[in-house]
């Protein structure tokens, strides 16, 4: 009986690893592998640290968003539980920060009474402001390359807070032998192929791609309020882990309903196998 | 089996009313009382896991259309925002995506079942091939399903399957353009998608009902593969309650518990990162690649040189499972009593990961890196995947319709017991196999 029992737990795993290896074989590219980065959300117990996710959406708004939507958050979410500004004596809509924060920002709407487009200070009802009004002019804006919208960026990367951290950190002069075409830069975390690019020894082609983006972050870039350095490695980090909130909100509620999920099915199942016994006790199988 | 004595004895007046109308109650009572061979193993509990994912998938999905918009301009975000705003979106809709693939692992192990115990022999071919409708009809929601969500994948998936049917000579552009609803995949091709993804589930639950009525009308094959005692008193038998529901519910929890690993803790791993990026017909990504489960006959598609070759052997690996209760000429169904036809088995079920692991890498990349190009066999070098996967096609194919026929004529089987009480009760009580 528990022969099978462990073959069929066996072949479960057995499967789950062949899937996983699947999955990973796609994330190949000429690119290195994501740094690693110890973020606190991480692992099943692991949750954010509001503090870094204040100073991420600061790190976004002054600087990524000049260049950067992100067409899916709205104001409101900023104030939501588990978000950057939630505060539990305030409901996410009426969270005075967040009021204070989309009020500093201009969106555009149609008047009312005259139906001419105006602009007008947010509410926390509004979506981020998106800095260009369509692809087209944000890529005429950029050289060509359209900044991509950030609302899901750490999802749609492998590698996801730890790969926006590396391609932030990671730009470098570009060896010697490389050609680079005019508004593009060397980053060994992008994905490309160099070779045609390449003049050096072909066996040693240089790892990563090019890209559009000038590396965003200097050093003090920003100020914090809570006395955090403003390095560019800090900065990278803290709107790393802004994104990685931002892309998937609900996700330390996500682990912490998986947990009592998995405890229910744990005693629910040693019930369940102690029933199995008594039931077949008396029949040979 | 169906005929069985019913044992049901309507107790209030309610009851025998209803009885004579309508034996709904009859019905529920005679297959809990449904006599089972003794001896089933863990591996069939793998049909009661799939009526539940079934279950799950339309529960989901129904939620999940509520908030979904069917809108090329709209699809992307609709989703997204059942994950951020809709309560509990982000659990339903993670529920469902991986549902899907929770549903292929155990419809692939229920298959394999049937293939090594050979329940698709006499008399149960119906049994088997209403199976393959189901696995075929499951393999087009899936894909349909993909394509809503408008992400890079879903939409280059949709492209580049849809023009398969192209390659079919003459009739294959006209029914393409039908298909799409117009000469490219657009808001018309999403719509239907979206009508026809929630049409097919119910197909499949009905394919699913005469599956299971065929089942009762001949009875359950076992382990052993013997045929079991007309009487249905025998010690062969136990009833179905409570003796396997509690197994069933069991195995029910162990999958559950792999499946919350997914949803709770690792929701994405399954998927392509590729979806989600909005798809634009302007930006071919790197490197298309279709969900896991398709992936074994994607690699059967890309092995065959010519585009019309490869759908009619995509196509044929799927159809070949249909007629397989005719290829296999062995009188024996077990594999337990088939020591030739057990390792051949093996192979197959490694080529079929092989197979697998093969549609998800660059055809031209090297199998074993380092060495380089080393020797070309017509078009390719054969240290790439594209040789690879030619060789393990071809053991599909040659498993099916050379090996099932010849080893049955040629391998001489253990001896097969007379009964399943004689091994039971002889102590053999491991379950072998
Ligand atoms: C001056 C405009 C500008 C600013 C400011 C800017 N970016 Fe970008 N970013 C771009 C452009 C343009 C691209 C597209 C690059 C390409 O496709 O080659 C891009 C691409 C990216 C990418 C995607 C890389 C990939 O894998 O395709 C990420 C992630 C990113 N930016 C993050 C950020 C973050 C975080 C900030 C703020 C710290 C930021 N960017 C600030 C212009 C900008
Ligand atoms: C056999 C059962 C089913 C299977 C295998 C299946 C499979 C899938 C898959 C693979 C997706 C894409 C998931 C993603 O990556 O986002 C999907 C999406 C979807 N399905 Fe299903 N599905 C099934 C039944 C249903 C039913 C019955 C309905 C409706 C009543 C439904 C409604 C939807 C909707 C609205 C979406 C888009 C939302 C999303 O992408 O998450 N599904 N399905």
């Amino acid at each position: 009986m528990t022969s099978t029992l462990t073959k069929r737990v066996a072949a479960g795993l057995f499967a789950a690893v062949a899937l996983m290896g699947a999955g990973a074989a796609q994330a190949e590219g000429g690119a290195l592998h994501p740094r690693n980065v110890n973020f606190s959300f991480e692992g099943p117990f692991g949750t954010f640290d509001q503090g870094q996710l204040q100073r991420g959406y600061r790190v976004y708004e002054q600087v990524c968003s000049a260049c950067h939507s992100m067409n899916l958050m709205a104001y409101r979410m900023l104030g939501q539980e588990g978000g950057p500004f939630y505060d539990e004596h305030h409901e996410a809509a009426r969270n005075p920060y967040v009021a204070a924060i989309a009020a500093q920002i201009e969106v555009p709407d149609t008047d009312t009474e005259t139906g001419e487009p105006i602009t007008r200070p947010a509410t926390p009802a509004d979506h981020f402001r998106a800095p260009f009004p369509n692809a087209t002019a944000a890529a005429f804006a950029n050289g060509g390359a359209a900044p991509p919208d950030l609302s899901v960026i750490t999802k749609a990367r492998h590698g996801g807070a730890e790969y926006v951290y590396s391609i932030l950190t990671g730009y470098r002069d570009a060896p010697d032998g490389l050609r680079i075409n005019p508004g593009q830069h060397y980053n060994p975390y992008m994905n490309g192929d160099m070779s045609p690019f390449w003049e050096g020894d072909e066996h040693h082609v240089p790892p990563g791609g090019f890209i559009a983006m000038a590396p965003p972050l200097v050093a003090g870039a920003v100020t914090y309020d809570d006395g955090t350095e403003p390095t560019v490695d800090q900065m990278a980090q803290d709107v790393a882990a802004f994104l990685a909130w931002a892309g998937d909100m609900h996700q330390v509620e996500r682990k912490r309903t998986g947990f009592a999920v998995l405890i229910y099915l744990l005693l629910f199942g040693i019930i369940t196998w102690f029933s199995y016994k008594k039931i077949w006790r008396d029949v040979g199988h | 089996m169906s005929d069985h004595e019913s044992t049901y004895v309507p107790k209030t007046g309610i009851e025998k009313w209803l009885d004579e109308r309508l034996p709904i109650i009859r019905f529920g009572a005679d297959y809990m009382a449904l006599p089972t061979p003794r001896n089933l193993n863990y591996w069939w509990t793998f049909g009661a896991i799939l009526t539940l994912c079934l279950v799950v998938q339309i529960a989901t999905g129904i939620v999940l259309a509520m908030h979904y918009t069917p809108n090329t301009e709209l699809a992307f975000d609709s989703v997204e925002r059942i994950m951020r705003d809709v309560p509990g979106g982000w659990l339903i809709r993670y529920v469902h995506a991986n549902g899907a693939s929770m549903f292929f692992i155990a419809v692939y192990i229920h298959m394999f079942r049937g293939l090594y115990y050979g329940s698709y022999k006499q008399p149960r071919e119906m049994i088997w091939i209403l199976g393959c409708v189901i696995f075929f009809l499951l393999i087009a929601t899936a894909f349909l399903g993909y394509v809503l969500p408008w992400g890079q994948m879903s939409y280059w998936g949709a492209e580049v399957i849809t023009n398969l049917i192209g390659a079919i000579p003459v009739i294959g552009e006209p029914i393409l353009i039908w298909l799409r609803g117009g000469p490219a995949i657009d808001n018309a091709t999403l719509n239907r998608f979206f009508s026809l993804h929630y049409l097919l589930p119910f197909a499949i639950a009905g394919v699913v009902f005469l599956h299971l009525w065929a089942l009762h009308q001949v009875g359950q094959s076992n382990p052993v593969g013997i045929l079991m005692p007309k009487d249905s008193r025998s010690k062969d038998y136990l009833p179905f309650h409570p003796y396997f529901t509690v197994k069933d519910g069991f195995a029910i929890i162990l999958f559950l518990m792999l499946f919350a690993v997914f949803v709770f803790y690792n929701p994405n791993a399954l998927g392509h990162a590729d979806n989600y990026i909005e798809a634009n017909p302007l930006q071919t990504p790197a490197h298309i690649v279709p969900e896991w489960y398709m992936l074994p006959f994607y690699a059967i598609l890309r092995a065959i040189p010519d585009k019309f070759g490869g759908v009619v052997a995509m196509f044929a690996a799927i159809g070949v499972l249909f007629i397989l209760p005719w290829l296999d000429t062995s009188r024996v169904r077990s594999m337990r009593y088939r020591p030739t036809m057990k390792k051949l088995f093996v192979i197959f079920v490694v080529v079929c990961l092989g197979l697998g692991w093969c549609g998800a890498q660059l055809p031209d990349a090297n199998v074993i890196p380092g060495i380089g190009g080393g020797f070309t066999l017509f078009d390719g070098d054969i240290n790439t995947y594209l040789w690879l996967t030619r060789v393990l096609t071809a053991y599909y194919f040659l498993f099916f319709l050379v090996l099932m026929p010849w080893v049955g004529l040629k391998e001489t089987p253990l001896a097969v017991p007379a009964s399943i009480s004689e091994p039971v009760l002889t102590g053999e009580t491991e379950q072998k196999g």
